[in-house]
């Protein structure tokens, strides 16, 4: 690092470095050191925090009540992501055995709904969902159910809700490797003997693998925080850990728990990455590209 | 032994093309039960497509495809006891290069201790035992190339494809790879479809070498006789260097012909071959380098009445084994004559710029048509008359 500064650079180098390490310094880390600040803080009455250090909100996270929600909003991630991947990966398939001039239209059409704010999507489908929604009217006059099913507010429209916003990402890294994947290899494991289930189980999930894994992440590190989702479809009872930070923030007003939480979530994300990272590491000395 | 051989594979009429693009057109091959064929052409001439239609990555536009007497033309690859050594290696990156080669005796269900036995024999086959558990991405390309010929060797499949196999190799290694692959043909009877650029390769290994151009076969042979005897000038050219001459008959009876050659006149023994060809008939006479014969201007009392030439050497090229020297010729050209080195021979050395005679052994020229138009001009020029 010490010879990086030594060496004799142009104004213009200096400026981006200052305007770089300027910027991470204020809005990365900063934030960070006062979320950290005020986790171990106490909770006051007329001010946000009392300038008292304290451990009791790292206990507290281990209530059986706040546990119960991280463990939920985990499975529902879980079954987000493993949603997800399953529809992703035969339609990120699909899109690379395209030619090569269909490919970006098709991708486009995968992006599109980026242009959409997420939230004005999640309102479509509460309206599509809802007891008097499009859905059960449709339904109802085609004469396949009686009464209007229940499907807003229910665990499942949470889930549904994550998978619709968050798809894409899943569709992305897996379209990347797909689109890299040197078709050689799956005509050299037929050319062994190989059957299709057996060349697609040997071959295309471990050389698909840093996709997948990438995806994974993608989707269920966000699917753990996207409280607006849990709010607008799942009601009261459903809770993602997201809606934990955000109500004690916002309405608890225990901003030193909320921060907790926080890190907790954090936490969870950085282990994710480390371990991405080290699988990443371990796949390209096994994949050489 | 005796017996005729019989057919492995047969290509019947097969045609293949990519888009509006003919890559291979009405194609008829036969390949024998146990027998080193080789493929060689330019680059482009569709020798990998013939590869990967047999080993079943393509299916023909039109025609059949017969191995072992049952017709495979549709069948998925996977199927087909055929295995490839492929251009681009094509070995798994994930795995480690005994699992690479155990690969295919695992997908035939084979017991574990009988897969590691071959496998491990297979590599040391290719002299790779040792670095059994690297990954590709550690081998050099040579090594890689190895790997490749072992993972398809060691399922020793009735047929096995080579694209290539030794093009990475150093020129000691390549000779012993291509010993070894010569007595593994010979060891477990495999048929072996090669695919070379290198023509030394081709004439060294092959019982039978197909000479092809631009998507059909120019010539089917020995070695010795493409070599020898090659039907156009494109093999003749394809194959080994050549002197080329063009040349007029100018007298022909049932056992001599006159040719111009050179503005000399040059009797040779007459082609049955060739007897529909008229006098006043244009032809190309190829000489091969190592078939001419140098002389010192002296000698020309004792060449009497062989075809002899007078030029110039302008370059002298020591190959080891044969020292290749280059002659302008007085009546315009050059050509290249190719000596076995003797030391003893005082005569041998010649220095550049010194005049020399240059003969060659009679009756060895190979005489062609003159083709220099390509067939399909020569045919529109024919249909405007
Ligand atoms: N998938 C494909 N799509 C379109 N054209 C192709 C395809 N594969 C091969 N070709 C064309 O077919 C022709 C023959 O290709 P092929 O690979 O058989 O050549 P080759 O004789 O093996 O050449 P080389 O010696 O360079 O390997 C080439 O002109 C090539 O451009
Ligand atoms: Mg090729």
């Amino acid at each position: 690092m010490l010879h990086f500064f030594q060496r004799p650079r142009s104004p213009f180098k200096t400026g981006v470095l200052v305007l770089i390490w300027g910027w991470m310094l204020t809005f990365v880390l900063l934030p960070n050191v006062m979320i950290i600040f005020t986790s171990v803080m106490t909770r006051g009455d007329s001010h946000f925090i009392e300038w008292q250090l304290t451990l009791d909100n790292y206990i507290r996270v281990f209530d059986p009540l706040y546990l119960q929600v991280f463990i939920s909003s985990l499975w529902m991630a879980v079954i987000t992501t493993l949603i997800c991947l399953i529809i992703g990966y035969p339609f990120a398939f699909a899109i690379s055995r395209f030619p090569a001039h269909v490919k970006p239209f098709l991708m486009l059409l995968v992006i599109i709904p980026f242009w959409t704010n997420s939230l004005v999507r999640t309102y479509a489908l509460k309206v599509l969902l809802a007891t008097k929604g499009l859905l059960n009217q449709s339904l109802l006059s085609l004469g396949l159910i009686d009464t209007p099913l229940r499907m807003l507010y229910t665990e499942g429209a949470v889930i549904l809700g994550l998978v619709y916003v968050l798809l894409p990402f899943m569709i992305l890294p897996l379209y990347a490797v797909f689109d890299q994947l040197n078709y050689n290899y799956i005509e050299a494991a037929q050319d062994l003997g190989a059957s299709k289930i057996k060349t697609f189980w040997h071959l295309v999930i471990p050389l698909t693998m840093p996709g997948i894994i990438a995806g994974s992440l993608l989707v269920l590190l966000p699917a753990m925080g996207m409280f607006y989702i849990a709010d607008l479809l799942g009601g009261a009872k459903h809770l993602l850990i997201g809606n934990l930070i955000k109500n004690q923030f916002l309405d608890a007003r225990d901003w030193p728990f909320g921060a907790t939480a926080s890190i907790f979530l954090t936490s969870a994300m950085a282990i994710l990455l480390y371990a991405y990272w080290r699988s990443i590491k371990l796949m390209k000395q096994q994949v050489n590209v | 032994m005796t017996h005729p051989p019989s057919v492995l594979v047969s290509l019947k009429d097969v045609s293949k093309s990519y888009d509006d693009k003919t890559v291979l057109a009405a194609l008829d091959l036969d390949i024998y039960d146990g027998e080193f064929v080789t493929l060689l052409g330019p680059s482009g001439c569709g020798k990998t497509t013939i590869l990967r239609l047999i080993a079943g990555f393509e299916r023909p536009n039109h025609g059949q495809i017969i191995l072992a007497g049952e017709e495979i033309t549709q069948q998925a690859a996977h199927l087909r006891h055929v295995n490839t050594v492929f251009q681009s290696y094509a070995l798994f990156p994930h795995m480690s290069v005994f699992d690479n080669v155990a690969f295919g005796l695992r997908m035939e269900k084979v017991a574990e201790p009988e897969v590691k036995e071959r496998a491990i024999q297979a590599l040391e086959m290719v002299q790779l035992a040792n670095l059994a558990h690297r990954r590709p991405h550690q081998l050099s390309g040579g090594q890689q190339q190895r790997v490749a010929i072992a993972r398809a060797a060691v399922k020793r499949p009735r047929l096995l494809l080579l694209d290539e196999p030794l093009s990475a190799l150093d020129y000691k290694l390549r000779k012993q790879m291509q010993n070894e692959l010569k007595r593994l043909q010979r060891q477990l009877g495999i048929t072996f479809i090669f695919v070379t650029h290198d023509q030394e390769e081709a004439l060294s290994m092959s019982d039978r070498v197909i000479v092809m151009r631009e998507g059909h076969i120019e010539q089917i042979g020995t070695p010795r006789q493409v070599y020898e005897n090659p039907k156009t000038l494109f093999v003749a050219r394809f194959v080994g260097e050549t002197n080329l001459f063009d040349a007029v008959i100018q007298t022909k009876n049932n056992h001599h012909w006159t040719l111009t050659l050179a503005q000399q006149n040059v009797c040779i023994k007459a082609r049955t071959h060739l007897a529909h060809l008229a006098e006043g008939q244009k032809v190309k006479v190829l000489l091969r380098p190592e078939d001419m014969r140098l002389y010192a201007p002296a000698d020309r009392q004792a060449l009497a009445d062989q075809p002899c030439l007078s030029g110039k050497v302008i370059e002298r090229n020591y190959k080891g084994m044969t020292l290749d020297t280059v002659i302008a010729l007085e009546q315009g050209g050059q050509i290249l004559v190719s000596e076995f080195f003797d030391e003893e021979d005082p005569d041998f050395d010649y220095r550049l710029g010194e005049s020399v005679l240059v003969s060659w052994v009679a009756n060895w020229e190979v005489i062609l048509v003159d083709e220099q138009v390509s067939p399909s001009v020569a045919v529109s020029a024919v249909e405007e008359v």
